[in-house]
Formats: structure tokens, sequence, C-alpha cells
């Protein structure tokens, strides 16, 4: 597989914001995101931006293979927040993004990809398991392209690394 | 050909899919009324593991990383199916991959600010891995209600890649405080036992379930293979399935794409008996040619399982493909999906050499994936 183009960030509340602006979207959606699918759809921007593909062209031989380490704990830990004895208002709009896979479905629908979208969890940051993934994708003969990466906001190591692959022909 | 070789459900219903499916051959269901379940101020319908029964199976095992009950029941439902596939799960040629969607998740009743290694999921598949003194690093897959099928498409592609010959896929969730409330919250769930692509249905119904699948190289196994599977998004809603079904349609015909003349006896559904799948699922298989073919939910026999429920349904409609029948889906009556499908209300001889299992969840996500009988 061939490496098409790639951007890495340390996501951030300030760190997203940010790169929202300086990439001058307009995308209301994005304010209601949880912290990694924020980050994770702003590095896909940005990585397929570099490769001249626009997101309103619909892509169903395109794959989203996000992996992290933590999952969604940090909407689990909010979200759990919310239904202590106390005080009990469990909010929907809160526990829809304790699925990390609804980060793969926010790029999906910006970029209108219609490919495999999955999501893998891994105890540590994995080059290897990064392509690995990618090449499982891959092994579904329509698939020509793979969006690939590392999301993980939580750890004391906070990493976005996203990368565009494509098939060898 | 990548076959079973060897599986087990753990559920409500007891252990081991043997008695598990002459339970529900017979007409039982263990879904029922939970009043003040978790503490929960609304009661649900469900299905749950009983823990003292984990814990009297357990006694004796060792036990090095003092697991959760949650884990102790994937150890449990493992080696059951190990032993009956006779595999080593020890060998470096054995992968384990795990389906949850929220592990552990109960941990954080105890308040914890920061999640900590035993809340991961990651963590829960290396207990279950080094039990079984694996070395292999496990594969999570964390793709909401779609992941017990789509473990299987890991295992499936990590086995023809030639490095594995054979993979251990365990489905687990159980429920808790957090997973109940999070579907109340929803408006997703049913005060009364759930109605698959009924008229009046109204919600689906949570349950718990831990379910493995030993899937091996080279052999027919129990005599169903796993013939392939395909993922596709409807790139619509992040909690909505597509109301032209164009994600799930997408799957079923690339997991059928070069197999002409393939003989489907039947499809397994998802059917969570919510208002929006189920039609959506009723639009797929019309668009697909498929609306004629017997078709199954079994979410008003096992509730939804969610991690666990692709494992679960792959096991119980191996097992009825083996036997030559189709369960009838309880609860159904009058038709309330867009395109009537061949649903019953009891059990049906079926012709054909393989089945369907078709999922949906959050995120967008379709799987389908597709078996065949081998003789």
């Amino acid at each position: 597989m061939k490496l098409l183009s790639e951007y890495s960030f340390v996501p951030s509340p300030e760190n997203v914001d940010e790169l929202y602006r300086s990439l001058g979207m307009s995308y209301p959606k994005f304010f209601k995101m949880d912290l990694m699918s924020k980050a994770s759809l702003l590095a896909a921007e940005r990585v397929l931006l570099s490769a001249g593909l626009r997101s309103d062209e619909t892509k169903p031989d395109m794959a989203v293979v996000l992996v992290n380490s933590t999952s969604s704990a940090i909407d689990d830990i909010e979200f759990q927040k919310t239904i202590s004895k106390e005080s009990f208002f469990p909010s929907p709009s809160l526990f829809v993004y304790t699925l990390p896979n609804v980060a793969c479905a926010e790029i999906a629908i910006r970029n209108r990809i219609m490919g495999e979208t999955s999501f893998y969890l891994r105890s540590s940051y994995s080059e290897d398991f990064l392509f690995k993934a990618a090449g499982w994708a891959f092994s579904d003969p329509s698939c020509r392209k793979v969006l690939c990466g590392w999301t993980e906001c939580l750890t004391d190591t906070p990493l976005c690394r996203m990368m565009l692959l494509e098939r060898d022909i | 050909m990548t076959g079973i070789t060897g599986h087990n459900i753990f559920c409500g219903l007891g252990f081991g899919s043997d008695e598990v499916y002459s339970r529900i051959r017979a007409g039982e269901s263990d879904l029922g009324l939970h009043d003040s379940g978790f503490a929960l101020p609304e009661p649900f319908y469900a299905s749950l593991v009983q823990r003292d029964e984990i814990e009297r199976r357990f006694a004796g095992l060792p036990d090095t990383c003092q697991m959760t009950a949650f884990e102790k029941a994937m150890v449990l439902s493992a080696a059951d199916a190990v032993a009956m596939s006779g595999i080593d799960p020890s060998a470096e040629d054995t992968l384990f991959v795990l389906s949850s969607t929220k592990g552990n998740v109960e941990l954080l009743e105890s308040g914890m600010e920061r999640p900590d290694g035993r809340m991961s999921i990651w963590s829960s598949a290396r207990r279950l891995a080094s039990f079984f003194g694996n070395p292999n690093e496990p594969v999570c897959v964390s793709n909401a209600c779609t992941s017990g099928i789509c473990a299987q498409i890991a295992a499936f592609r990590a086995i023809s890649s030639g490095k594995f010959r054979n993979a251990v896929v365990v489905g687990a969730d159980f429920l808790s405080r957090f997973v109940v409330s999070g579907f109340q919250s929803l408006k997703a769930l049913s005060s009364e036992r759930c109605r698959p692509f009924a008229l009046h249905r109204k919600g689906l119904n949570l349950s718990e379930a831990v379910a493995s699948i030993v899937l091996s190289s080279d052999t027919a196994g129990i005599g169903i293979s796993l013939e392939g599977g395909a993922i596709r998004n409807d790139a619509t809603h992040i909690s909505a399935p597509s109301r032209t079904a164009s994600g799930q349609i997408a799957a079923i015909n690339a997991v059928l794409e070069g197999k002409p003349g393939f003989d489907l006896a039947f499809v397994n559904l998802h059917g969570t008996a919510t208002l929006y799948n189920d039609s959506m699922e009723s639009v797929a298989l019309h668009t697909c040619g498929l609306d004629t073919l017997p078709a199954v939910s079994y979410k008003s026999i096992f509730g939804h399982t969610l991690g666990a429920a692709g494992v679960v349904e792959t096991i119980v409609s191996a097992l009825s493909m083996l036997e030559g029948v189709v369960f009838p889906t309880p609860g159904y009556g009058e038709n309330g999906v867009p395109y009537e499908l061949s649903l019953s209300d009891r059990f049906r001889k079926i012709s054909g050499t393989g089945f369907l299992k078709v999922m949906s969840g959050f995120g967008g996500v379709n799987a389908a994936t597709l078996y065949k009988l081998i003789r």
C-alpha cells in the first residue's frame, strides 16, 4: 500500500478549535462532537485536502479505520456523572459518543465515505497494527483507499495521527 | 476454507450452546421485567447472566489477575469453545479476538476521574488471552452493535492472511446502570417483550451474554464455514440508520458478490424491534431481492446482547442450519415494516446450503457475513 498523505497533532480542546479555524471550515455539526470525533475529523480533513480529495464527493471505495487505547473513556466518565443516584439526568446526546466508532461515522458523514468503517482498541500506539488493520480493510476487493489513524485524547501521551493509504495496483 | 470448530453461549438460559439451543428450541426465553435493577428509577425488560453462576463455574480455576465477573465469564465461555475445537489456545498461530461495546464500564461506578487499566477493553482481552497462555496481542473490535460479526470478519482476515490457523472470537457485554440508563435516555427500550418487525413494536430489550466461536483454517469443523464478510457505512447519521438502507444494501451485495448461485436457506436479521432499524432492514432485503427468503430475528428470544449478539446469533443460526430448520420470531404478528418479510411464529424446514447474517448499529455501520453448510 502507498502513503498518499499524513497528518499528526496533539489533540486538546484548544488545539482542535485552533485547527478548525485554521482550516477555514464551516461545519456546524463540529460543535456538537466530542473531543475524539473533533480531532479525528480535523486530521482527516487535513489529510484528504492534501491528497486533493473533496469532502462532497461520494467515496464508495474508501474505508475509515481508527484505533486507540482508552476507547470513549472521556465521554464514559462524563456520562457516568449524569446518572448518579443524587442527580439522575442521563443525556442521550452524550451517551451516543460513548461508542468510539461514532468518530468513524463523523468522518464518513462529513466526507461521504461509504466503504468500511472499523474501530479497534490497542494497549498503546503501534504503527505495525495500523498498517495491519488497513491491510484488513484492503482485503475487501472494493476498497481502494483507507483513511487510517490512531486517535487517543486521554493517555499521558495524547496523539492523533491520520494517514491516507492507497492500494497498490 | 475457514470452519467453525468450537462454540459456546453463556447467557440467562444456561451455559453451553447445546443447553441454550435445546431450551430455545423448546420455546423458552429468559426475558423478563427487572424492577429496580441497577437501582434505576425505571424498570426494564432483560435477561441477565447470574453472577453466582459465574463464580460457581469459575471456582478452582487459576485467577492470577483478579478478574471481574465479566472477564471470568469470557474465560469460561472461551474455554468451553476451545475444548470443543481441540485447538491449542497457547499456540503462536492462535489469535484471540474480542467483541465488546462497553467491557468493564460498571467499574466507573466507583467514581474514577481517569480510567485505570482495568477499565480498558484491551486489558480485559489481555487477561483473557493470558489465561490461555496465548503469546499474541489480542484484537479488540468496537463497532457498536455490529461488533460480533465484525470480530468474525477480523478473525477471517487474520486467518486468510496465513499468519494464523485458529482464532477464538469472544463476544461479551454485561448490563449496568450506565448501559441501561443510556438506552432508556434514547427512548429505545420496550417496556414489554420486544416484537421484531411487528406493527406494534415498541423498541428493543437489552440483555447480557458471553459467546465464543473458534474459527479454524482448512477444515469444515462442525459443518459450517465462514465464507466472508463485508462492512459498509451509510454516512447518514451517527445514531439512526439510513432510510434508504444504503449501507446494509452495499454490505449484503458485497458479501454475495462473486457467489452466483449461492443457495441461501435463510437470513438472520438484526431485527432489534426499534422502529427505524427494522424498517431499514426490510428496505435492504427488498432492494436486494431477498424479501421472500425465510428470515429470523432472535431478539425476542435473547434480547439484544450488544457486543455478544453477533456471536450468539451466528451460533444459533449455524446449529439451526445443521438441523435444517429456521427459528420462529416470537412476537411477530401483523407486519409493521415497509416491505413484508418472510417471518414466522413457528419453525420452518429449510432448503439451501447457507445463511446470511446481517447487523447494523450506531455510527452508521452495517455488516454482513455469509456461512455455508459443508456436508
